[in-house]
């Protein structure tokens, strides 16, 4: 049994007179332990996946079985306890409580599940802080910590309840490329380590080089699967280059191209340096 | 997540806006402190009605004259009750303690070259001290024996012994009133003003049948009232039905057939005294109960911008597993902190205030002994009420903020 498996899933957003259909129909799975990324162009469905498999939205339609576990017919406060003991999120903001340690954030979910004592709390979000390199900043609040550092505070929440799976939105959205490279890395590590499934949303195409499998969507479908990052990349360019051709001239798409374009002229970029060596 | 770590969080929360909780906190303090104050003034007024019926003699009954019908003539305060009334009372009916007859005189006394009008000049068996719950100070009271004989003496209060006798001990003397020497046998202990702030203690007490032969000339019976107390309040219902049973038997009134005495005891008029007062003590603390109402608004109002505010907080928590009864609980806890520390200080504020108003009344109205009432049940209430504000006005913010959309939230700027 794999640890996610996705039947059928869509998500309709009623807005009145309109239907959106974020997610027409996927159907995957995902075993434990792998290390997956969504790309696509803006609007594609990638954050209606992320949300539905981060138990933070509920499908509309299909089945979502997470461990075994029915998600679809949970209530709110079932999908609540889920979110807290089986997954972890890591944001592009950092999402970390303002005035309030680095400590006393990575606390914070095991606040919210039964049974673990003050002391105990406070020991595993010490630990967890050590392990991403900031036991000497425990008490330090998020303003004093750069954005390398409050990212690493959100990962260490996102591990302090030792969930199987890390999600992480554009994790190094808002990082200098030297910081994003110590939190690929740092994502390697959990998966390749600690046997952690990792699923990112990203446009960067550094990040999405990591993972071992990568899901190309586009309005609302999973238009490739693939182990082969350079075709996931070739699936990508396409779709952008057909998008061009058919309506250049809105404004949104014109912005989804060229935030497409960086990422094919990156691989580009990529592959070169991959040829020199 | 424990209690602790809930109270915690929320005390927190209030201190990253001390201005603004401390101002929705002030609204809750007026509030509790003007319930307080008002419960409490109304609680010492209601406390000196019952300290006045107490000075006027615990567990007494008064039988009146009622009406009589004579040959057709229907006429109030007839001569109906007679001093064997009185003895009657005491010798049969069990739930009696002790009983007197009254007679209303009134004159001007003299000793020496001092005169004076006392209040009040009446005769009354040798028991009336029992029946009114009252001491000599010195000497003694007139005896069973005075009263037979008719004796010619008399005990005065203090307030007639500071007008007549300066410098002399007033035991021993005589006193002349309407011409006749009376000796005076005792000296009253000092009573006080009464509820409608009269002297109790100008007063002449002289045996009834004296009064009745010596003062009246008349050969007659009659007393105007009786006064009578019951061996213990929960008798008073008692003693009053059988005087009631006894009188009608003596005065042979046939069933059905109006009474030609009635029957009335002070604990009744004390009770509707008590309703009186304790009906003003409501409206009074339902006005004052209005500005608490506007301090829940103000809670509820600060509580509903704290919710928009900490959209994202709610998001995060939400996103990492808290449940939505998580956040109910978190604000509601925070809306009943606020409320209750408004309820302690406006406790705090209630008690001075409610206290310096009744020294206040008590230093301005010499005659007023108001008590300072500072009742813990109503200490209780008002905290728990306070509490309840909290929870009342808290609830609805709260609940927005556990219904919250965890996507929604999180992306909220």
């Amino acid at each position: 049994m794999a640890l996610i498996e996705l039947r059928d899933v869509r998500r309709v957003y009623d807005l009145g007179e309109v239907e959106v259909h974020a997610l027409r129909s996927v159907t995957l799975n995902i075993e434990l332990g792998e290390y997956i990324a969504l790309v696509g162009p803006s609007g594609s469905g990638k954050s209606t996946l992320m949300n539905t498999l981060g138990c933070l939205d509920r499908p509309s339609h299909g089945s979502y079985l997470l461990d075994g576990q029915e998600i679809v017919t949970m209530t709110r406060d079932q999908r609540a306890e889920i979110r807290n003991r089986q997954l972890g999120f890591v944001f592009q903001n950092f999402n970390l409580l303002n005035r309030t340690s680095a400590i006393e954030n990575v606390e914070l979910p095991l606040m919210y599940s039964r049974g673990i004592s003050g002391r105990e709390r406070r020991a595993r979000a010490k630990e967890m802080l050590e392990k991403v390199g900031l036991g000497e900043r425990l008490d330090h609040h998020p303003s004093q910590l750069s954005g390398g550092q409050q990212q690493r505070v959100a990962i260490a929440r996102a591990l302090v309840n030792r969930p199987s799976i890390l999600m992480a939105d554009e994790p190094t959205g808002n990082l200098d490329s030297k910081t994003s490279r110590e939190v690929i890395e740092l994502f390697r590590q959990l998966n390749q380590d600690h046997r952690i499934t990792v699923i990112l949303v990203t446009h960067d195409q550094n990040v999405a080089r990591n993972a071992k499998r990568t899901l190309v969507l586009r309005d609302g479908l999973v238009v490739e699967d693939t182990t082969d990052f350079a075709r996931a990349v070739r699936v990508l360019h396409a779709e952008a280059e057909d998008e061009d051709d058919r309506d250049g001239d809105s404004v949104a798409d014109a912005d989804a191209h060229a935030d497409l374009r960086g990422v094919a002229g990156a691989d580009a970029g990529n592959d070169a340096a991959i040829t020199a060596d | 997540m424990t209690f602790l770590d809930t109270l915690r969080i929320a005390i927190r929360a209030l201190l990253k806006n001390k201005m603004r909780a401390s101002l929705t906190v002030l609204g809750v303090v007026i509030g509790i402190a003007a319930v307080t104050t008002m419960v409490s003034i109304g609680q010492s007024a209601g406390q000196l009605v019952q300290n006045q019926f107490e000075t006027l003699g615990t567990n007494v009954i008064v039988v009146m004259p009622g009406s009589s019908r004579r040959g057709g003539v229907r006429q109030s305060g007839a001569p109906s009750l007679t001093a064997d009334d009185s003895d009657a009372i005491v010798r049969d009916c069990g739930a009696v303690l002790a009983s007197s007859p009254i007679v209303g005189a009134g004159g001007q006394v003299i000793y020496g070259n001092e005169n004076w009008s006392p209040k009040e000049m009446m005769g009354v068996g040798d028991d009336y001290l029992t029946v009114r719950n009252w001491r000599v100070a010195a000497g003694g009271f007139f005896t069973g024996q005075d009263v037979d004989s008719g004796a010619k003496v008399c005990v005065i209060g203090q307030t007639v012994v500071a007008k007549l006798f300066q410098t002399v001990n007033p035991i021993g003397q005589n006193i002349r009133i309407k011409n006749i020497p009376f000796r005076v046998v005792g000296v009253l202990e000092r009573k006080g003003a009464n509820m409608v702030g009269d002297d109790q203690d100008d007063i002449v007490l002289l045996p009834h049948s004296t009064v009745r032969k010596r003062l009246y000339g008349s050969a007659f019976n009659n007393v105007h009232a009786i006064m009578v107390s019951a061996r213990a309040p929960e008798q008073m219902a008692t003693a009053t039905q059988q005087i009631n049973v006894l009188l009608h038997e003596r005065h042979k009134i046939s069933p059905g057939a109006p009474a030609d005495f009635q029957v009335q005891n002070t604990t009744e008029i004390a009770a509707t005294l008590g309703i009186i007062t304790g009906t003003m003590t409501l409206m009074l603390s339902a006005i004052a109960g209005i500005s608490l109402l506007v301090g829940g608004v103000g809670i509820m109002n600060i509580m509903l911008v704290s919710v928009t505010e900490r959209t994202r907080e709610i998001g995060i928590r939400m996103a990492i597993g808290a449940r939505g009864k998580d956040i109910l609980r978190q604000f509601l806890i925070e809306a009943v902190v606020l409320s209750s520390i408004g309820g302690v200080i406006g406790l705090m504020l209630g008690i001075a205030a409610s206290t310096s108003v009744t020294m206040l009344i008590n230093a301005y109205s010499p005659a007023a002994d108001w008590p300072i009432v500072v009742s813990l049940p109503a200490a209780a209430v008002a905290m728990v009420f306070a509490a309840g504000v909290g929870i009342f006005f808290g609830y609805y913010p709260a609940r927005r903020a556990s219904r919250l959309d965890p996507i929604d939230a999180l992306r909220y700027e």
